[in-house]
């Protein structure tokens, strides 16, 4: 494969938690701009692989490469690296003691140690590209769900990472809420971020992704573009997999 | 005589509060001294020790329980005891008030530790991974994003804690320190009367009455600020 080094290169990755293996054996790699949507049955493993980008879960073998740097490497900076990923969380897992802004600039000031006017700069230019400007003085609990999940996009955008990682981003939302946070998404991937995503939205896949991946049993089952892989799914457990969500 | 004389007289006899009360008052500002002494390092210590903890290093942690442990289960009088009668029997002589201070200090910070521990413990794993997830180190993310939310979970059992053993001030009486108990016995024993008792207790009212009501307000003042 030619072209440009991919931003995300996973081999062979294998995680198990004890006796149970959850990873079995994934290589991925995701492009430049590209937006790969991981979808499956509960316990695939998709959020694990995810968790694994950043060692949030620790894998158990394989090579992560990052934008050109191994992430697995013995004596890594692992918090350096951390900066080149942005994680969104299903439970968004905002700092309730902040106000938005607070929460956005924290590690632009305590990392990456700029000086707070430099930091709430950037802070404020992160909420605004995801519509909330004017919440900066919010605390998260006079925030509804979806403005959180927001600000929690902003918070890792403000680090501008080389890639998103999403984790299942609008489960945790009323119904009413997950447009929001989808238009952000859909933003940012015009944009051209790089983006990965954990997620139960087929309809925002089919509309957005390049590419869609379907996990089942800790492996790649199939992928390809969400038009081919929803469209025409080769494997009987992708057919029997979207049978089950159609209805 | 009737009742009410008899009563006063035996609890609120005037030439006895015009000769002591100044004994009882300069009992009342060794009390406040060592107070807050035993609040300031006690809370400092049992927070560090919290901190250390979180760290899951086997060995400290380990250490920090058994201290902890210890520390709980003693009555603070027996350890008072001991620091004053025991320790110069192997060469270590503190002065009352320290034996007191310290003794009150490492009470207070077994307590606090555990309620410190509770509370770093009682914070969502979610906020530990966000903050990692940006790049915080694990000591940024103890101190920037998990002790702040612990430390106000904590607010209320701490509160108590700290104004049940603050007022074991009163121990020092056993080994000599000049606080209000102290001067209120010795008093009461060169008067033949129950007054100077009366006064001590009312100089623990007076300290301790407007600390219970700011324990009270720090409750409400550090709920969450939540609309």
């Amino acid at each position: 494969m030619s072209g440009p080094a991919p931003i995300l290169d996973i081999r062979a990755l294998h995680k198990s938690f004890g006796a149970t293996a959850v990873l079995q054996g994934i290589d991925l790699a995701v492009a430049q701009g590209e937006l790969v949507f991981i979808i499956g049955p509960s316990g695939s493993g998709k959020s694990t692989l995810l968790r694994c980008c950043n060692r949030l879960e620790e894998p158990s073998a394989g090579s992560i490469m990052v934008d050109g740097a191994d992430i697995m490497a013995p004596g890594v900076d692992l918090n350096a690296m951390r900066l080149r990923m942005g994680m969104v969380f299903q439970s968004f897992n905002l700092y309730p003691h902040m106000t938005a802004l607070g929460n956005v600039t924290l590690a632009l000031r305590k990392v990456q140690r700029q000086a707070r006017a430099e930091a709430e700069e950037r802070g404020r230019a992160a909420l605004a590209q995801v519509g909330l400007a004017e919440k900066a003085r919010s605390y998260p609990a006079q925030l509804s769900g979806g403005q959180q999940q927001r600000v929690a996009i902003a918070r890792a955008l403000a680090l501008e990472p080389k890639i998103m990682l999403f984790d299942e981003p609008t489960s945790a939302l009323d119904p009413e809420l997950v447009g929001s946070v989808l238009t952000v998404m859909r933003s940012l991937r015009e944009q051209g971020m790089t983006m990965l995503v954990v997620s139960h939205e087929m309809r925002f896949a089919r509309d957005a992704a390049d590419r869609v991946i379907f996990m089942d049993g800790g492996r790649i089952v199939e992928q390809g573009p969400p038009g081919a892989l929803f469209g025409a799914p080769r494997e009987p457990r992708t057919q029997a997999f979207l049978a089950d969500i159609a209805h | 005589m009737d009742r009410w004389e008899l009563f006063l007289e035996t609890f609120f006899k005037s030439e006895v509060i015009t000769r002591y009360w100044p004994e009882i008052l300069s009992g009342l500002w060794v009390t406040i001294e060592v107070a807050l002494a035993v609040v300031v390092a006690g809370l400092a210590l049992g927070l560090a020790l919290a901190v250390l903890r979180a760290y899951r290093i086997l060995a400290v942690t380990a250490l920090i329980v058994v201290f902890v442990d210890m520390f709980r289960a003693l009555p603070p009088l027996v350890v008072v005891l001991i620091f004053y009668f025991g320790l110069p029997n192997i060469g270590i002589v503190l002065s009352n008030w320290t034996v007191l201070w310290l003794v009150l200090t490492l009470v207070l910070a077994a307590f606090a530790e555990e309620i410190f521990w509770a509370g770093i413990l009682s914070v969502p794993k979610g906020q530990w991974e966000a903050a990692r997830s940006t790049g915080l180190g694990f000591g940024q993310a103890l101190v920037w994003v998990v002790l702040p939310q612990a430390v106000r979970l904590t607010i209320p059992p701490l509160t108590n804690r700290t104004i049940a053993i603050t007022k074991n001030t009163a121990l020092g009486t056993v080994i000599g320190v000049g606080e209000i108990l102290n001067q209120a016995t010795t008093a009461t024993s060169f008067s033949g009367n129950a007054t100077p008792l009366m006064l001590g207790a009312i100089a623990y009212l007076l300290l301790f009455v407007p600390v219970v009501m700011v324990g009270r307000w720090i409750e409400t003042r550090f709920a969450w600020e939540r609309a």
